[in-house]
């Protein structure tokens, strides 16, 4: 059985100019969504409170948004979790002040009152209905959620600047800035589709971004792998022929994982729980821009940077051989 | 070609049989139990578990079974419906001799556990309970230094009779004003001999005053905030063990990560972590010792004067008298030293200048008198009494070193003839618990139901088995035999990958699910890589061996360069923060070492056995 025929020989490269483009402008669209709209940063970046309730019998949204605006609770963002009988409240910090009637926020006692919001929304909420429970509470200092974006965006640099070591060490500088620039274009493109489904960018989705990464380079490294290979048995050299056949030879097993991790990460979207329901999205919508930008960005830029045949040949192992013939 | 050394065949058996072995207790689910564990005085023995039975049959609580295991008696019971009732009871049942706490006791059968092989231990997010993230409040511990310094300049200058000076606290530090620069410079000296942590400057000079500015060195006000967050923890981990199983860790410098699995109830959680420490000074009742061991018994009356207290370690009875001579408020530091004279393990102490005065009347009557320490720990309680809430508070008090007087001594001191240094520095830590309690804010606080973890472990493995299924059966059709072979790696690569995590101890979360699913499905990309080798190397022309030969070893470049860059990516999410993402770092990145094993080593071997010595014309890929 065969996904791709084997002696498919596609001129990827014909497209590359207008592929560059098309992935240009997903990149700007993509930072403008992100830097402009700015993302929907949830409780663990943003701080604030989250109360999981479940009732007994279906509940209406409005009359819980209608018992959380009785209480003070004005800024509170009330949501369906899938069945009328479980859902999520939202307070942001700089609802809480507000709402709670306390001393205004950063003081000591603006901190206690952000630490019993739990127990205050369960009070408004059992004055309507005595049916409800909580099934979990989650409350962040707004400190704490500040704290984990920097380190956040550490770690992607971290990232970034270890795999381009990498792939200058192996490879050669200009794999190395196409790898780093494919990664840039993945994540920025995978996170501003994320962004127009308008869900928050939580924990789970962070990991998943720099998953993302990783499963990216994954797959440029293959690709990147044959081109090597090619250029060193090759005789003629021919960049262009060469980046062809490459993607051409690998792309069977690009597809096959491709689609083999998106099983797997597309269980835990489906049947994971709401709580792995943005790792997986986040996945999928990764693994289809990593793939494609394998084939139409990656290799476009390497070609466009100069790949030649000089360039990889291993020069430590020839040399010495070299000078050792009489 | 195809075939390998011994070694290697003996290698993958070796790991694949300790793999099994090592992820075999994950198969034992845990069960409900409540854990029975004796105060001091008190211990856990035969009759106890009888009487505990007898309180469960009384009551009408269902249950398994009430077992001694070791130092403690656990009650199985059936469900997590009952746990609170039956802790509940046995607490009651029990009296004041006995913590009984909400546990997940393990049923791994016992040669499994003699070989070390334990289960993974279940997140919060998994299991249902209480996270915390608590700040010590760093202000409030600089605030109460500068105090101290400020109490000790003005005291410095009239022991050393330096007319007028007024001392107070600025946002640049304390401020100390003399009349005459003479005065000044004078001050400064002397306080620079006393305490040689401060950081002293000139400050604004007029006519007739002139200012001198002394700050707290920021090693010193780094050393301040590790004390206090390590003496914090220490602790928290006292007060709260009653509470189960906790997990209490520092992160970073000022924070303190606190899980409390099973529990639900965070008033409770939260009044515990809010518990107070203080300390006394004591002078011991001249009385002989016997006599206080007849108090202890019930045999004999203590003095008037006197109280009876126990020693920490020792558990011996002591009298000491009420009267208190200093307090844990007076004291500035304390700190584990080799002794200067002898070298033998010491604490060195030292009380504000009114505390110093204190002791130095107290020393000049009572040399060659002994005097003790006594930590009292203020664990207040809630309980619920006719509907109504009543707050109480349970006292701990005990000695935590009893020392003679040695000769006349004010504000600076220390206690000699301590067995190690380990007992050194544990009694520094319990005086600065006692002296610096630092006011510590709860900045996350997370509560997750146990039918949520219920439900999540649920979802959880589901997803984990039907990922594995769908690759498994996809991968198998569409390569056949060597379809089928890769399936077998990926098992095994689950297998591997649960050992490892369970030997390392690692705790299992959603996100660490995630981790897994995610490893599964890039695990078989090194199989899909040299299924694609094989297939390329017979288009070729190879046959059927060499095509095999080939495919494993020019794929083996590809996989290796891939995992080592997919790697990098793991260690990036592992190097921030801890957490429930460092979890799932740590899972992708085990699981990315394990699949290049299984999905390499483990295959080829299979292969080398299935086709070995036989001569084949055609392969199924």
């Amino acid at each position: 059985m065969e996904l791709f025929k084997s002696q498919s020989n596609i001129d990827f490269m014909a497209w590359r100019k207008p592929s560059l483009i098309i992935s240009a402008i997903l990149v700007v669209l993509s930072a403008a969504i992100i830097f402009v709209r700015g993302l929907d940063y949830g409780l663990d970046f943003e701080g604030g409170a989250m109360i999981e309730v479940h009732y007994e019998e279906p509940a209406e949204i409005a009359d819980i948004r209608a018992a959380l605006d009785a209480a003070g609770f004005t800024g509170a963002v009330v949501q369906g979790l899938g069945t009328r009988t479980d859902y999520a409240i939202r307070i942001k910090p700089h609802a809480e002040t507000a709402s709670a009637a306390e001393p205004t926020a950063g003081s000591s006692e603006a901190k206690v009152a952000t630490n019993k919001i739990a127990a205050e929304v369960l009070t408004a909420l059992t004055k309507s209905r005595s049916d409800v429970n909580v099934k979990r509470s989650d409350f962040v200092g707004a400190s704490v959620g500040e704290e984990l974006r920097e380190q956040g965006l550490v770690a992607v640099l971290f990232v970034i600047l270890g795999i381009m070591a990498y792939l200058w060490l192996r490879f050669e500088w200009r794999f190395a800035v196409a790898a780093v620039a494919s990664e840039i274009h993945d994540t920025l493109i995978t996170v501003g589709i994320f962004a127009l489904t308008g869900r928050e960018f939580d924990l789970p989705a962070l990991a998943a971004v720099l998953s993302v990464v990783g499963y990216s380079i994954n797959d440029k490294v293959v690709v990147f792998d044959r081109v090597r290979e090619i250029f060193r048995s090759s005789r003629k050299g021919e960049p262009y022929e060469i980046l062809n056949r490459s993607i051409n030879s690998t792309m069977s097993r690009t597809i096959m994982t491709g689609l083999t991790t998106s099983l797997a990460v597309g269980t835990l979207y489906f049947v994971g729980g709401p709580a792995l329901e943005n790792f997986g999205l986040i996945m999928l919508i990764g693994i289809f821009v990593g793939t494609l930008s394998s084939v139409f960005f990656a290799n476009p830029i390497l070609l466009w940077l100069g790949v030649s045949k000089q360039d990889l040949m291993p020069r430590t192992k020839e040399d010495p051989e070299l000078a050792a013939r009489p | 070609m195809n075939e390998f050394p011994r070694w290697k065949y003996a290698l993958v058996a070796v790991a694949l049989f300790f793999g099994f072995l090592y992820a075999l207790p994950n198969l034992f689910p845990k069960e409900p139990a409540v854990q029975i564990s004796a105060n001091r005085g008190f211990t856990v023995d035969t009759a106890l578990k009888e009487k505990a039975q007898g309180i469960l049959e009384t009551k009408k609580i269902a249950f398994k079974s009430v077992e001694l295991d070791g130092e403690r008696l656990l009650v199985r019971l059936g469900s997590t419906e009952v746990q609170p009732t039956a802790a509940e009871a046995l607490h009651e049942g029990l009296g004041e001799g006995y913590t009984a706490a909400l546990n997940l006791a393990s049923t791994v059968p016992h040669w499994l556990t003699a070989i070390y092989a334990h289960s993974m231990p279940l997140g919060l997010d998994l299991q249902g309970g209480v996270h915390f993230l608590m700040e010590v409040d760093q202000k409030s511990v600089l605030d109460k230094q500068e105090i101290q310094y400020s109490d000790e300049i003005a005291q410095i200058a009239r022991d050393k009779k330096i007319p007028g000076v007024s001392v107070s606290r600025s946002p640049q530090g304390i401020v100390a004003v003399a009349r005459s620069a003479a005065d000044r410079d004078r001050l400064a000296v002397e306080v620079g001999k006393v305490a040689p942590e401060l950081q002293i400057s000139n400050g604004n000079a007029t006519d007739n005053a002139f200012s001198l500015v002394a700050k707290i060195s920021d090693v010193k006000l780094r050393e301040i905030a590790r004390d206090t967050i390590r003496q914090n923890v220490g602790t928290l981990r006292n007060r709260i063990s009653s509470l189960g199983e906790p997990v209490i860790a520092q992160q970073g410098d000022s924070r303190i990560v606190v899980e409390l699995p099973g529990v639900q109830d965070t008033v409770q959680a939260k009044i515990l972590l809010g518990a107070t420490a203080t300390l006394e000074w004591h002078a011991v009742d001249p009385s002989s010792p016997t006599l206080a061991a007849e108090v202890a018994r019930g045999t004999a009356s203590a003095p008037a004067d006197a109280r009876l207290y126990y020693h920490r370690t020792s558990g011996s009875p002591h009298l000491l008298k009420k009267k208190t001579i200093v307090t844990g408020d007076d004291l500035v530091s304390a700190a584990s030293i080799p002794d200067p004279t002898t070298g033998t393990p010491a604490v060195s102490m030292k009380l504000n200048a009114k505390g110093g005065q204190r002791m130095l009347d107290f020393t000049m009557g009572n040399v060659g008198k002994p005097m003790a320490v006594v930590y009292t720990e203020r664990i207040p309680e809630v309980k619920t009494v006719d509907g109504k809430e009543v707050r109480t508070f349970k006292t701990k008090e005990e000695i935590i070193s009893i020392a003679t007087i040695q000769g006349v001594f004010g504000p600076q001191f220390q206690t000699t003839g301590l067995d190690s240094m380990k007992e050194a520095s544990e009694l520094a830590l319990l005086l600065k618990a006692g002296s610096l309690a630092a006011p510590v804010d709860i900045v996350e606080e997370r509560v997750i139901g146990p039918s949520l973890g219920a439900d999540n472990i649920g979802k959880g493995v589901f997803a984990v088995i039907l990922a594995v299924l769908l690759v498994v059966v996809f991968v198998g059709i569409y390569y056949k035999l060597f379809g089928l072979i890769a399936d077998v790696g990926l098992l095994l690569n689950l297998v591997l990958l649960v050992a490892i995590l369970s030997i390392f101890g690692a705790t299992l979360t959603l996100p660490g699910i995630a981790g897994i699913v995610l490893t599964l499905g890039m695990a078989i990309d090194a199989n899909v890589l040299i299924c694609e080798r094989i297939r390329e190397e017979l288009r070729n022309g190879s046959t059927p061996m060499a095509a095999i030969s080939r495919g494993y070893d020019k794929a083996w470049a590809t996989i290796l360069d891939a995992n080592v860059t997919h790697l990098i990516a793991a260690f990036g999410l592992m190097a921030f923060g801890s957490g429930p993402i460092k979890g799932f770092a740590i899972t992708l990145a085990i699981g990315i070492v394990t699949s290049m094993f299984t999905s390499v080593m483990v295959t080829h071997v299979l292969v080398g056995l299935i086709f070995g010595g036989r001569r084949v014309k055609t392969l199924s890929v």
